[in-house]
């Protein structure tokens, strides 16, 4: 009789990277969706790019560093990164700039810091910050929710740049409602001016389309901490933290501060809060550490998004405390139990 | 004397490479390296500056108290430094203007003081001539090779502004790589600088394992044979 033996643990939860990789994947859906619906089929199309891409860099890294290939490309990490950063990316993006930062984000940031549970930063919001510091122009040509791109007009322009006829990028393009908020203010207009003046571009809540997105990703996050693949912590400090400081400084000056809503309910809040900054791999892992790591981000996007050179700065947030989360993980380990705390 | 010249040069350009090696220098290294033309000025600037410290210093070796020595080197190193600043100012002021405050900066250069220090204040003037020479021209090499990737990857062009250095008969050397090329502002930005020398450190690393793989396989070889 063969009896195997195993060691401890004995008892497992039955997760698994690629389980956790495929659930978080699939609790983006809603948010892809409702970025379809108002934003054109650009994402898909990025999605496109950037999987392939993802596989292909992560399989030739895989390669020159001699390790297994299969089992590190069927976990979903490569494939997760290249969906949150082909989400991230503007609706209107050529195909390099999809394939560059994806390249950019499994070869630099994952791969040459030892692969998967190895990277300090989230590999594409490094992605992200790169593209955003070498393409600023392709960086900001976002459709505004009320365009008529259809789909082979994407595709076309993903592969050649070439719009339809008798439009050009200025034309198509539109600012996104953060980057009219932050301009218009800095003229030196009231936010309910910048309002009235821009009436199609805001919602109920935050920017036109952008809040229905955010709210489906927030949908897909709460998804994802009652199925227990993330833990409640890291989205309620970012989402608090950026939620009190907007608060203040509305009610300290309500004309050149936006509403605590729009902060939530515009830009890549939602996504970020539920999908970024819970990367369980760079994101800080002590509970108390991981109130204080979302807590930072919150207050640093709202730092840049109201004081910075950019309209939203959630990129630049989790990448400063991804860079703080050694440091946080130090000073908040759990007290041994039975051990004096001194 | 252990110091042959053969050891003196593969020493600066090779395996104490002071940008590769000894990662000295990293500041003027990172902030000026985004064409060649800048790389070449400031590394030939440099260059000098370290031929002729280490000339002073090993002149005067045996004069100094070693407990004054770091005073006397820095006044050394930075009269020279100031001569080679003014003369840039004087035959090449565009060039001047562009490096800035790299050329008065050489001065606290890690590297200089540390060949003083290392090397000049205890070897015959000959021979800290040639490590003078020979680690200017390792730090030269390792900024040029830098410099030219910034510049193809970011500008998409070669010896771009080389009339600085050379007057306008060198206009011609400026090559454009591809036509019609957007850029690609990271590798012109400081993080292009370290991106671009963390590659060329494990380049080199790569070399250098793989020729003592080799150097290793071949007397096991031999080893067979004789058993044979």
């Amino acid at each position: 009789m063969n009896i195997s033996i195993s060691s401890s643990p004995f008892l497992n939860s039955g997760n698994s990277v690629s389980r956790i990789m495929l659930l978080v994947l699939l609790a983006l859906i809603p948010g892809i969706l409702a970025h379809i619906y108002f934003f054109g089929w650009g994402v898909l199309i990025n999605m496109a790019i950037a999987i392939p891409s993802a596989l292909a860099s992560e399989a030739l890294m895989l390669h020159l560093r001699q390790r297994p290939i299969k089992p590190f490309l069927s976990d979903y990490s490569a494939i997760l990164t290249a969906a949150l950063l082909a989400i991230a990316l503007p609706s209107l993006a050529p195909w390099w700039l999809v394939f560059v930062g994806t390249t950019f984000a499994i070869v630099i940031a994952k791969q040459l810091y030892g692969g998967l549970g190895y990277n300090p930063f989230n590999p594409a919001m490094v992605g992200y910050a790169m593209l955003l510091i070498a393409f600023p122009r392709e960086m900001t040509t976002w459709l505004p929710a009320t365009h008529d791109m259809a789909f082979m007009d994407s595709l076309r322009y993903s592969l050649f740049e070439v719009l339809p006829s008798g439009h050009n990028l200025d034309s198509i393009s539109m600012a996104t409602p953060m980057d009219v908020v932050k301009t218009r203010l800095g003229l030196n207009m009231t936010i309910h001016e910048i309002s009235a003046q821009f009436q199609n571009l805001f919602g109920m809540l935050g920017g036109r389309g952008w809040e229905w997105v955010n709210l489906m990703f927030l949908l897909g996050g709460l998804l994802l901490i009652f199925i227990r693949v993330i833990s409640w912590h890291i989205p309620v400090a970012v989402i608090g933290s950026l939620f009190f400081c907007a608060l203040v400084f509305q009610l300290a000056d309500v004309d050149a501060h936006a509403s605590p809503l729009f902060h939530l309910f515009s830009g890549a809040t939602m996504l970020g809060a539920f999908f970024i900054a819970t990367d369980p791999i760079s994101a800080a892992t002590t509970l108390r550490g991981r109130l204080y790591y979302g807590a930072g981000i919150g207050i640093l996007t709202y730092i840049i998004r109201t004081w910075g050179g950019y309209p939203d700065g959630f990129a630049f947030a989790v990448l400063l405390m991804n860079m703080a989360v050694p440091t946080i993980d130090y000073y908040t380990q759990p007290r041994v139990f039975g051990h004096q705390d001194d | 004397m252990k110091n042959s010249y053969l050891d003196i040069a593969r020493n600066g350009l090779w395996s104490n490479n002071s940008a590769l090696v000894q990662v000295l220098g990293l500041c003027p290294m990172l902030a000026i390296t985004n064409t060649m033309v800048n790389s070449l000025g400031l590394g030939l600037a440099t260059t000098l500056t370290l031929i002729c410290s280490n000339v002073s210093i090993s002149a005067i070796r045996h004069w100094v108290r070693p407990e004054i020595r770091i005073p006397v080197f820095v006044l050394i190193i930075a009269s020279i430094v100031t001569v080679i600043e003014l003369s840039m100012n004087a035959w090449f002021h565009e060039l001047y203007d562009i490096l800035g405050i790299f050329i008065p900066l050489i001065v606290t250069n890690c590297m200089i003081i540390a060949r003083a220090e290392a090397f000049a204040s205890k070897n015959s003037i000959p021979h800290a001539f040639a490590d003078g020479l020979f680690m200017g021209l390792g730090f030269t090499l390792v900024l040029l090779l830098l410099g030219t990737l910034r510049e193809a990857i970011g500008f998409g062009t070669l010896f771009q502004q080389i009339e600085l250095m050379f007057g306008d008969n060198a206009k011609w050397l400026t090559v454009h790589l591809f036509g019609n090329y957007r850029g690609y502002l990271l590798a012109i930005l400081p993080p292009g600088a370290f991106l671009g020398l963390g590659f060329m450190i494990a380049f080199k690393n790569m070399l250098d394992r793989r020729i003592e793989r080799k150097r290793q396989a071949v007397p096991a070889k031999q080893r067979v044979q004789f058993v044979k």
